[in-house]
């Protein structure tokens, strides 16, 4: 039966002619059945209609009456003007008619505005699962979130108020969060439905989110009186297209003492036309993270694309050579592209490559197996002999900060090839591969200084090689601390970068190329089927 | 990657020092009315602008010899005081064309005035020539810099208008040449 002690009768009676529904009348007598909620809700109106009425000495034709004349009127037609109290009605017949209550669509509930009636049943789910089926999404759970119009705090809060009086004359001490939520109810009800629907169980931490918000325009203006009511509650903000957030009017709910809200607010309310309307129904799939190496080749690709003044100066970058295959595998709604540091658009980078990232946001598809992978990074591999990748493979969002923190710290070796304005022998190069631990104070350098902070920096050159070409060219290999600007150390950047391979050698020098040999980022982790 | 044996003599054939390849040269004859006192300014395309002496400089001509260069423009502006914090470059002193940089003594008694020639703010000023003005002369256009200064974003391509291009400018240095003999 309905779970509700003799000492909830009083109470329920009350609700029910505020015109509330069944399993609202269960929240405010803190049933917490979860299978009660879960049947259907014509056998709860019915069975709560035959427990108002059993053992009752005291009229329970007249209690039970002012809901059922409702059910009526929304059976027939939506007819506010009926509203004389008409005891000719015996409302016996009706409840223990079930055929008669068939065609009877319930009233709206006055204090759930129809979400614990028929937008918890298996209509309304179906139809938000075709909406999920017909995405594409691959999920193994879900988390279902949901948001309510904020005017149903306040008719919640009307119905407290006058339960909350009720049982204080029965010396009950209990708190409106004692009361079962209303969308702690809704989910009881509505999980176990879409757990049927959609093949996969509800889940807090799943990272797929189904997300519904209702509206109810019919009572919007419900809550405005809160707002002269409670001013300090309602700021204005620019992101916020209306003050009335629903945090904004719990806030103000929970300051407004009982007096001036029964003075303010109708109670009860009057009844609504319609139910609540689904205005949006989302699903997203939390980012996922592809990191790996990716190689340069080119000295005319840009790292990310290179954009000025809306106009392109340069086709292409190795962010979308790699991005837009992941980007098709993954059905993914954008990216973010993040790497351990960069390279100029002249630069290649050589060796085991550069260590990157790519967070796709709302994936359709989260899974590849390793064989799947793989064929992935030999597509992008395939599609271009400027880039290429290896080690790609899915990672979590933590391990992205092992990429990171290698910036600073860690070392870089690079390949220079260096002309001289004067004629060189190889001793006059030599001295180069003796400097160990060669201290640089750096001034930002000049193409940076636009848009970084003027600063002179000290970064340390480990060692270098020298290997002689001819009389004005020499290939140099550093390692150095990352961070440290090689083309401003060689060219000197206007004498701002002390000491300078000029300044070294006693001659003007320039840098004709760069590579980047390593960057010594011992992740993401080596794949051994490469 | 093995190295591209075609590639290197290509790159070494053609040699642009860095000013070239990152800079475009912008002048200034005749800055503020002094004949002969060019500037030159020269614009990364970044909007950073370096401003550094003109070849027809009176100062890069043969025989003057450079005393002293000063950036105290005047009794409590000191160019030496100018400080930039953050990407903003907040509390850069503002520069108009005919704003003075620096000035600079000769030893035949001559002193000249260097001119911003650009609305910018000041970023910084070359402190290396204090100590050896020397290289004013030998490296005009590199470490020879006066200073380096940052127009607005929307200025960045109206400050140069009205300064010459390098062609114009050849023109203008022939032209005067002819007019001397």
């Amino acid at each position: 039966m309905i779970e509700l002690a003799e000492k909830d009768k009083s109470i329920a009676q009350m609700l029910l002619n505020f015109g509330a529904c069944p399993r609202c009348i269960f929240r405010f007598c803190r049933v917490e059945l979860q299978a009660l909620y879960r049947r259907p809700y014509k056998e709860l109106l019915c069975e709560l209609h035959t427990f108002l009425q059993s053992n009752n000495n005291e009229s329970p034709c007249e209690m039970a009456q002012p809901p059922c004349k409702r059910i009526r009127l929304e059976s027939t037609k939506e007819d506010t003007e009926e509203q004389t109290p008409n005891g000719s009605h015996q409302p016996t017949n009706a409840e223990k008619d079930g055929a008669a209550e068939e065609n009877l669509r319930p009233a709206v509930c006055n204090v759930c505005l129809g979400i614990l009636q028929e937008l918890c049943e298996t209509d309304f789910v179906k139809a938000v699962c075709q909406k999920i089926n017909s995405s594409e999404y691959q999920f193994s759970s879900f988390v279902f979130s949901v948001s309510f119009p904020p005017q149903l705090s306040v008719r919640e809060h009307a119905a407290w108020l006058l339960v909350k009086e009720e049982m204080r004359k029965q010396d009950l001490l209990v708190e409106k969060d004692d009361l079962v939520q209303l969308k702690e109810a809704y989910k009881w009800i509505i999980h176990p439905l879409f757990l049927e629907e959609l093949g996969v169980p509800a889940d807090g931490k799943s990272l797929f989110e189904v997300s519904v918000v209702f509206a109810h325009p019919e009572t919007d203006e419900d809550c405005h009186f809160l707002a002269v009511a409670c001013r300090s509650c309602f700021k204005p903000a620019k992101n916020k297209q209306s003050v009335f957030t629903r945090m904004a009017v719990v806030k103000a709910l929970e300051l407004i003492d009982d007096d001036d809200f029964h003075k303010n607010f109708q109670c009860p309310p009057s009844s609504p036309k319609t139910p609540c309307t689904a205005v949006d129904i989302q699903c997203t799939n939390g980012a996922i993270f592809v990191a790996g190496r990716y190689n340069k080749y080119s000295r005319t690709l840009p790292q990310t694309p290179w954009i000025i003044d809306g106009e392109r100066k340069m086709e292409s970058s190795v962010e979308e050579l790699i991005s837009e295959h992941l980007m098709a595998t993954f059905k993914a709604d954008s990216f973010n592209f993040s790497s351990s540091g960069r390279e100029d658009v002249d630069v290649r980078t050589l060796g085991n490559g550069r260590p990157f990232a790519i967070e796709l946001v709302n994936p359709r598809r989260v899974h590849l197996a390793a064989d799947e992978m793989k064929a992935l990074q030999q597509t992008i591999n395939n599609s271009s002999d400027k880039v290429q990748v290896r080690d790609l493979q899915i990672v979590t969002r933590e391990a992205i900060g092992h990429m990171k923190e290698g910036e600073e710290g860690k070392t870089k070796s690079y390949s220079a090839l260096i002309w001289t304005e004067k004629e060189i022998q190889k001793e006059d190069i030599a001295i180069l591969d003796s400097m160990k631990e060669l201290k640089l104070d750096q001034k930002t350098p000049l193409r940076v200084l636009h848009r970084r902070p003027l600063a002179v920096r000290v970064r340390v050159i480990h060692t270098m090689h020298s290997e002689y070409i001819d009389e004005h060219h020499f290939r140099l290999h550093l390692k150095t601390q990352a961070g440290t600007y090689i083309k401003e150390f060689v060219h000197g950047d206007f004498g701002r970068t002390k000491p300078n391979m000029g300044s070294l050698l006693g001659m003007t020098a320039d840098i004709l190329e760069l590579d980047v040999e390593s960057v010594d980022v011992d992740w993401p982790p080596a794949l051994d089927n490469e | 990657m093995a190295e591209d044996g075609s590639e290197r003599p290509a790159v070494m054939a053609t040699v642009p020092g860095v000013t070239e390849r990152y800079f475009t040269r912008w002048y200034k004859p005749d800055a503020k009315g002094n004949p002969c006192e060019d500037h030159c300014i020269l614009q990364h395309s970044n909007r950073i602008c370096v401003i550094t002496l003109a070849d027809a400089h009176p100062l890069l001509q043969k025989g003057k010899a450079i005393e002293r260069i000063s950036y105290q423009i005047s009794a409590n502006c000191s160019r030496l005081q100018n400080k930039v914090s953050g990407k903003s470059k907040r509390g850069a002193q503002f520069l108009t064309e005919l704003a003075p940089l620096c000035r600079i003594f000769c030893s035949d008694g001559e002193e000249y005035t260097i001119y911003s020639c650009i609305r910018g703010r000041l970023i910084e000023v070359n402190e290396s020539i204090l100590d050896n003005p020397s290289l004013l002369q030998q490296k005009p256009y590199s470490e020879g810099y006066i200073a380096v200064v940052l127009p607005k974003f929307e200025e960045s391509k109206s400050v140069t208008q009205g300064l010459l291009t390098r062609k114009e400018y050849e023109e203008v240095l022939s032209k005067r040449f002819n007019c001397t003999l």
